[in-house]
């Protein structure tokens, strides 16, 4: 089912901030994992604007929905996200990187408000994810944890390890996506060590799969909505994107996994983001 | 002085402008060149460690794995097993402890021919924070029985250590870093051998022994002291943490009978350790200090803030000499007694 076109507008609106956000934060800090930030911010935003269950003003509340970036690199993204969605103030996204502040290129869950779980080393996140969401069902507690894992992620055991014990234990209070930007560090991720048929593998693994345009706001409410009507197991979104999105210099070029925005860079990179908005 | 060894390009006088993994990269290219027997393998970090400038001369000869650290040890075990010799690089902390067991069981326990260049040593990832910090590596593969484990000073250092470890048969832990670590040797014309400390200056009046990065900054500091305060400080590189070379250790003993180890590294296991033991069984008194990363897990920042927080640079070592010097020491003993 379509979104009302006004929350597909509003989640549109925010998912541009972030983006411009992210650009800012990149320019200041010197440099950061933009790439990969840029690819999931469309599922970073619809997460925190629409279905995550949390209460920004009490970060540690113990009802909360969960959420997990496996792919931990991508910091930059959900720092931005974490500051529009009240945790704490933008301001505060100035001191990205900087020696010894709160915020670093990988969020520490310790340092971090509204960080669930420290990550950075890939292939750690979805195992975290699978406790929190066994823990849940320990405590008779009614909280969803959501993960974000990179497609290059993927090529890591660990993940595989993880998928087996979701199913195992029928976690159907987890969901997962999976940002599948087709690019890693050393280039193209079929080119570096191939993933596909991805979906089979995710549905031989006994996960349900959707697979869906990691852009497009109905889509991806679709697969969630899937996901909280789905009482059998572990849900994996597929979320087909693109790296860089937003940015016509960036889009798809495997060098803009990390990368700085010196000089006029970042004029440009503002600009194209305005211009494709 | 310049390079020709297998047509080699690049001069010394590079080494300002190339990183210790740049200057990896072009060692092992060239030693490519020479020995067919010699493998590339990583795991999504070609470009980031360099290893992929050899992948680029020999695509046949270069694999890469994608973001799979255990299968990559695992990998390069099997080849060395039918008498290939594997480089395998990947970040310090994931060589370490990402794929800790394959390298302990496969490779270090069946003493294969594998050499793990490791980068991004110590903090050198600075802002990545501790998640790509490696404080803990060199006490983890110092326990590995067959394993030799090398931590060069400078890029030039880094081209010695990558082409004397084909000498050694059997596995070999270079840890190099990340950045524009300053040069420390003009050339390599210098005396380089593995379990051999280099004395970078002379000294009588204490003993700072480091490897890595730290060895430029405590040359600094025995400079400054010996112009300025005219104190004698013998600065040992221990570029092999190990075997570690326990002759230089007891001379130092007995020479200076004051030592303070140095390292981008967990006080806790890595060359400060391998130090204190040496002096330990020597049965003889000396004051000494550890110095490097507290027992806690380092904060994010530029590598050379990092330094100076945990006062492994120039002002960290000459606060700490300064300190060791002032400890009443040898008033209280009969050194002649004693030995
Ligand atoms: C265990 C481990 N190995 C290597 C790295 C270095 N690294 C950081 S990001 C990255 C590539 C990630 O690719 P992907 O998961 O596809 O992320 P994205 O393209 O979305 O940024 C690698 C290899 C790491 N962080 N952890």
């Amino acid at each position: 089912m379509p979104l009302p076109a006004e929350e597909r507008a509003r989640l549109k609106r925010i998912a541009f901030e972030i983006r411009q956000q992210i650009v800012d934060v990149t320019a200041w800090s010197g440099g950061a994992h933009i790439g990969g930030a840029l690819s999931m911010t469309d599922i970073l935003t619809i997460l925190y604007f629409k279905y995550l269950n949390i209460e920004p003003a009490q970060p540690d509340w113990p009802d909360r929905d969960r959420f997990v970036l496996s792919k931990g690199h991508g910091g930059v993204g959900h720092a931005v996200a974490l500051a529009h969605r009240g945790y704490f103030p933008k301001e505060d996204l100035r001191e990205f990187n900087a020696t010894g502040s709160k915020l670093g290129m990988h969020l520490d869950s310790r340092k971090a408000v509204g960080v669930d779980v420290s990550t950075g080393s890939m292939g750690h996140g979805l195992s975290q994810a699978v406790g929190l969401a066994l823990a849940a069902r320990v405590l008779r507690k009614n909280w969803r944890t959501y993960c974000i894992v990179g497609d290059g992620e993927s090529n890591e055991g660990s993940i595989w390890e993880a998928a087996m014990a979701a199913h195992h234990y029928k976690l159907a209070n987890l969901t997962a996506f999976c940002d599948r930007n087709h690019m890693m560090i050393d280039g193209l991720t079929e080119e570096v060590m191939g993933l596909e048929p991805l979906a089979a593998k995710w549905t031989a693994f006994g996960w349900q799969v959707r697979s869906v345009n990691g852009h497009d706001f109905d889509e991806l409410a679709d697969a969630v909505e899937f996901a909280l009507a789905n009482a059998d197991g572990p849900v994996m979104i597929i979320a087909d994107t693109v790296k860089g999105k937003g940015v016509d210099f960036m889009e798809n070029d495997p060098a803009w996994h990390y990368g700085g925005l010196g000089g006029e860079l970042l004029a440009k990179a503002r600009a194209s983001l305005e211009r494709m908005a | 002085m310049s390079t020709t060894e297998g047509g080699l390009t690049w001069t010394v006088y590079d080494a300002d402008k190339l990183t210790q993994r740049e200057i990896y990269g072009l060692v092992l290219t060239e030693m490519g060149e020479r020995h067919p027997e010699i493998v590339g393998l990583s795991a999504d970090l070609a470009k980031s460690t360099k290893i992929g400038t050899f992948g680029e001369r020999f695509p046949e000869r270069f694999f890469n794995f994608g973001i799979a650290e255990q299968n990559l040890f695992g990998v390069a075990a099997g080849m060395a097993k039918a008498g290939l010799v594997p480089f395998v690089s990947t970040f310090s902390s994931f060589a370490s402890m990402r794929a800790c067991e394959f390298l302990r069981t496969d490779v270090c326990y069946q003493n294969l021919n594998v050499k793990v260049i490791a980068t991004h040593g110590g903090t050198s990832f600075g802002s990545a924070g501790a998640t790509h910090h490696s404080t803990e590596d060199l006490s983890i593969v110092r326990a590995f029985a067959n394993l030799t484990v090398i931590v060069p000073a400078d890029g030039i250092e880094t081209a010695r250590a990558v082409r004397a470890c084909m000498e050694i048969a059997g596995p070999v832990y270079i840890r190099i870093g990340r950045g524009f670590e300053p040069r420390v040797y003009d050339s390599e014309d210098y005396p380089f051998e593995i379990g051999q400390a280099v004395e970078m200056c002379p000294g009588t009046d204490l003993t700072v022994i480091c490897c890595g990065p730290v060895v430029y900054h405590a040359v600094q500091a025995a400079k400054i002291l010996r112009e300025e305060q005219r104190v004698s400080v013998r600065v040992l590189n221990m570029h092999t943490i190990k075997p570690i070379d326990e002759a230089a250790i007891l001379r130092a003993v007995a020479d200076t009978r004051r030592i303070v180890t140095f390292e981008d590294h967990s006080v806790i296991g890595g060359l400060g350790t391998a130090v204190a033991d040496v002096i330990a069984a020597s049965g003889k008194g000396c004051a000494f200090e550890k110095a490097g990363i507290p027992d806690e897990f380092s904060m994010h920042g530029y590598p050379e803030d990092l330094m100076h927080h945990y006062k492994i640079d120039t002002d960290g070592i000459l606060e700490k000499i300064g300190e060791v010097l002032g400890r009443d020491f040898e008033a209280d003993e009969d050194w002649e007694d004693e030995v």
